[in-house]
């Protein structure tokens, strides 16, 4: 009991730092590719250009993601006995 | 030569279920991946013939381990797929205010063997190029080289390394998990440096790429850190048959 207190005390500690943290940082909070790899490149003048398969329009990659997602859960749901059963087999050699 | 454990079953189909609802939650970002076009048709020619023995050697090693023990090929899938999901999701670096991620070729190389973590990490690279407009396919090759080759056989060589000086696997696997990000990120700058510094001299250049991974990279290499040693304790006390028989007979060659 005493040890899950300290868990979430520190949990929720290490949250509102991270928060504070976040908030008080200045910064567009883009990957370093931006900041670093194309930057670089574009200075010797090489620019990224779009991927053959753009899937970073609008809401599509989101769409991909729901894709994976739903594949994801039903796959979970479908093993749910299986994943969550605490009964195990004997070991086999 | 490897047992069939229901525990050990039980625990993968936890970490692929896992794996497939983080999915879910995790959206890309843009790191170390090096962007469609960046570099000239020359020099992304020459890291896929740089890539191409690894991946040679690894599909090899998969093949052979396959044939020894059979859990083996379902369990590289997984290894994969944590591959595939912790190098793209995005993790905010409040010194630096920018995003990045965590590689994991160096966990996955302790658990498999850094030759078969070179085929994984191409495989996660060719479906993010393809799928998640993250890196390249002209760059898969250079990206292969960063993430698969320099993360996997450096984050192996310095648990292997750790291991032969008596320091507890726990450690050893911390030092993995950093050494692999950050020789991921050094092996980026130089591959960009060497493509990229024309007329200016090319340690110049990778010094300052490098130097500006550094903010991000830092912690991030530390998190990545305690992300392995945490994998690590976790399967090692959950399913020790495993750690034994993937690490000592797998993937230790």
């Amino acid at each position: 009991m005493r040890k899950t207190f300290v868990v979430c005390v520190a949990v929720a500690l290490l949250a509102v730092g991270a928060w504070l943290a976040i908030e008080m940082t200045e910064g567009d909070w883009g990957g370093v590719d931006e900041s670093v790899v194309e930057h670089y490149a574009e200075e010797a003048g090489r620019s990224a250009r779009d991927p053959y398969i753009n899937t970073d329009q609008g809401d599509l990659l989101l769409f991909v993601f729901l894709l994976a997602g739903a594949c994801g859960g039903f796959v979970a749901g479908y093993s749910f006995k299986t994943l969550f059963s605490r009964k195990r087999g004997p070991s086999a050699t | 030569m490897m047992v069939c454990f229901s525990g050990q079953r039980h625990f993968l189909r936890l970490l692929s279920v896992a794996s497939l609802l983080l999915i879910v939650s995790s959206t890309p970002v843009w790191a170390m991946h090096i962007s469609e076009g960046i570099l000239p048709a020359n020099w992304a020619g020459l890291w896929f013939v740089i890539a191409a023995p690894f991946l040679y050697w690894g599909i090899r090693e998969i093949k052979i381990k396959s044939r020894k023990a059979p859990q083996y090929k379902p369990f590289v899938a997984l290894v994969g797929a944590a591959v595939f999901i912790i190098s793209c999701m995005p993790i905010p670096v409040p010194v630096a205010g920018t995003c990045s991620h965590p590689v994991g070729t160096g966990l996955a190389a302790i658990l498999v063997g850094p030759a078969p973590t070179v085929v994984l990490s191409s495989v996660a690279l060719t479906l993010q190029a393809l799928f998640l407009a993250h890196g390249g396919l002209t760059t898969l090759g250079a990206d292969i080289v960063t993430m698969g080759v320099a993360g996997a056989f450096l984050g192996y060589g310095i648990f292997w390394l750790a291991r032969r000086m008596g320091i507890s696997a726990l450690v050893a696997a911390f030092l993995a998990g950093v050494v692999s990000d950050w020789a991921t990120y050094a092996a980026t700058s130089f591959i960009l440096a060497s493509a990229l510094h024309m007329d200016a001299s090319l340690w110049s250049m990778f010094g300052t790429i490098l130097l500006a991974f550094v903010p991000t990279q830092l912690p991030l290499g530390v998190l990545e850190g305690i992300l392995s040693a945490g994998a690590y304790r976790f399967i090692h006390f959950r399913i020790p048959e495993l750690m034994k028989t993937q690490f000592l007979s797998g993937g230790s060659s």
